[in-house]
């Protein structure tokens, strides 16, 4: 490895003021960091002696992705090889169906790496697709805006493909992180100043401006034509015979956004968070007290005409995107509520809204993205209102 | 019955907000937001104006205005609908001015905490839409009092969200062009999105 580090630092000068390249330095940096740990250290001030900084806490947070992202691919293909066993079909259709074909991919529901292989066909597309635009925005605005391209932006293109339904045009993809990362983060000045989550911001856009291709019955399963209602979709409606067994929906094998079916891949993932302490585990707690506190007390005020007020709590918590808002996107340190008794509330808040718009709204059969950004709006607040108390209760202990 | 001014109150807080979801009263809006304590004072001034307002001019347009409401005058065939915007208005201003002398002589402390918001919002046009959206869903007296006290609850939540947000915003880094009224826009903009995780919800 030892020539690309005099690689990097033969080309370092071009860089540096006056060089012939000065104004692509947040480029050469991003690329230099990426690569190697920087090899500065604080010159003046207080030194804080620990291995944790951006980067790494960045890092962390998609090695935990992981699990989700490989579970993701695999649930994809599964999905879709089952819908053309059942229907007798032999292709997914469209571009996909000719890429699959081309490489040689099978259609054996029960081959783990064909389906690995067909879900990568349909996931690393929209993956490129976020990087390569999000990617091109955020160093537009490194360059003109002379800051440095962070890791956060791997976090958001990690986690945006993860909640999109697999049979997304790749265009509105372009266009979901475009409106992600330039309004919901870059006019704030980038990581760490953002309000709201960008990849969630990215998401609700798409929702409202293309409900066709986000919502429904047709986009969950990666096959043309074929239509299969979420479990939850089918739970709200009583017409859909519900037959999703409680250990399926738990490990993942249920149609859905592509990385939020598999709650155990979640939790894996919130293992990881937790230990390191990336993740705070008061929010994802509170969000699951929220949530069990809320579908138990509609479980038993009961109603004749909705179902939804039956789904007991377990099942909310495995359906939908519950595990991996509660874990990935709620957690978020840039919109979370920072004090520490904030971070209860925050996620209760959160906890509650999900059954609330799951059980009453009959608009969106999910409500989780849309919580957790309506948690985001209120974190500053409720940090605020914990910050207060504390310094009238310091200066109450002063006064004595 | 109850239940029914219970989804009222809660339809007029989240589901009809005035600020986030019909974008009335943005002058204030936008201008009265810097700080959480002037919000919360502002958002304090909207809920009672509301709460005044709106019953009285229920009361006014079911005895005055509406067509054939001077029945008991003797005059069948008048109506004085077309009266409704200058009445409000008038109605609006004349409360505002009784309920600042009222607080000044006996709440002085209130009357202080809420300053100059009081005459402000006698122009706010999300007091004037409150009154506009009872005339125009025909709210009989009881609901326009929850209608009041819903939807200026939702207004000062949304106001009270946006200071928030824009003191935390203190240690942002946005660009020199959209500093000040651009990003408290976008920011709006953004809490509206996440406020229409109600709409849909029929109550």
């Amino acid at each position: 490895m030892k020539f690309l580090r005099e690689f990097l630092d033969k080309q370092e000068h071009l860089f540096h003021k006056g060089g012939k390249l000065e104004f692509l330095y947040p480029l050469y940096e991003a690329a230099d960091t990426f690569l190697y740990t920087p090899g500065q250290v604080t010159r003046t001030g207080s030194h804080v002696r620990d291995g944790m900084d951006l980067k790494r806490l960045m890092i962390t947070v998609v090695v935990a992705l992981l699990p989700t992202m490989i579970f993701a691919m695999y649930n994809t293909g599964y999905q879709a090889n089952l819908a053309l066993q059942q229907t007798g079909a032999t292709t997914v259709g469209g571009w996909h169906g000719e890429l699959a074909a081309w490489l040689g991919i099978g259609h054996d529901p029960a081959s783990v790496l064909g389906n690995i292989a067909l879900g990568a066909v349909f996931f690393l597309p929209i993956y490129l697709v976020t990087l390569a635009v999000g990617g091109m925005w955020e160093t537009l605005f490194a360059v003109v805006r002379k800051h440095e391209i962070t890791e956060g932006f791997l976090v958001t293109s990690a986690l945006f493909p993860l909640i999109l339904p697999p049979t997304i045009p790749l265009w509105q993809v372009a266009i979901g992180i475009s409106f992600g990362v330039v309004l919901g983060k870059e006019v704030f000045g980038g990581v760490g100043m953002n309000i709201l989550n960008p990849a969630l911001t990215s998401r609700a856009f798409l929702f409202f401006a293309y409900p066709a291709q986000i919502s429904g019955d047709a986009v969950w399963v990666a096959v043309d034509g074929y239509t299969q209602a979420t479990p939850l979709a089918a739970a709200a409606d009583s017409a859909i015979p519900f037959t999703t067994n409680w250990m399926d929906a738990f490990l993942g094998f249920i149609p859905g956004s592509m990385g939020e079916t598999s709650a155990l891949a979640c939790l894996i993932g919130a293992f990881i968070l937790v230990v390191t302490g990336v993740g705070s585990w008061k929010i994802m707690l509170s969000m699951v007290l929220g949530t069990v506190s809320l579908a138990s007390l509609l479980n038993a005020i009961g109603s004749t005409s909705n179902p939804m007020f039956a789904l007991t709590p377990e099942w909310h918590l495995v359906l939908g995107g519950f595990a991996f808002g509660a874990v990935f996107m709620a957690t978020d340190p840039v919109s979370a509520a920072m004090t520490e008794a904030g971070k209860w509330v925050y996620g209760f808040l959160i906890g509650a809204l999900v059954v609330l718009v799951r059980v009453v709204n009959p608009a969106f059969p999910e409500g989780v993205m849309l919580a957790i950004l309506f948690g985001n709006v209120f974190a500053p607040i409720i940090d605020k209102i914990f910050i207060n108390r504390n310094i009238k209760r310091r200066l109450a202990g002063y006064a004595k | 019955m109850l239940e029914h001014y219970l989804s009222l109150f809660i339809k007029s807080i989240f589901i009809e907000n005035l600020a986030l979801a019909f974008f009335l009263g943005m002058c204030t809006f936008l201008a009265v937001s810097k700080k959480v304590e002037t919000a919360v004072g502002l958002g304090i001034a909207v809920i009672v104006v509301q709460t005044i307002t709106i019953p009285v001019n229920n009361f006014i347009y079911t005895n005055v205005l509406k067509a054939g409401a001077l029945s008991w005058a003797g005059l069948e065939d008048v109506d004085l609908t077309f009266l409704g915007l200058i009445t409000y208005i008038g109605v609006i201003a004349a409360m505002v001015q009784i309920l600042e002398m009222v607080l000044d002589k006996f709440v002085p402390s209130l009357y202080n905490a809420l300053g100059i918001f009081l005459p402000l919002i006698t122009v706010n046009c999300a007091i004037l839409g409150g009154s506009l959206f009872m005339v125009e869903r025909n709210y009989d007296f009881a609901e326009s009092v929850v209608f009041g006290l819903g939807g200026g609850t939702g207004w000062a939540l949304a106001i009270i969200a946006l200071a928030g947000i824009r003191e935390k915003m203190k240690y942002s880094n946005v660009p020199a062009g959209l500093r000040g009224l651009g990003i408290t826009f976008i920011t709006v903009g953004l809490m509206a999105m996440a406020f229409m995780l109600f709409s849909g919800i029929q109550l």
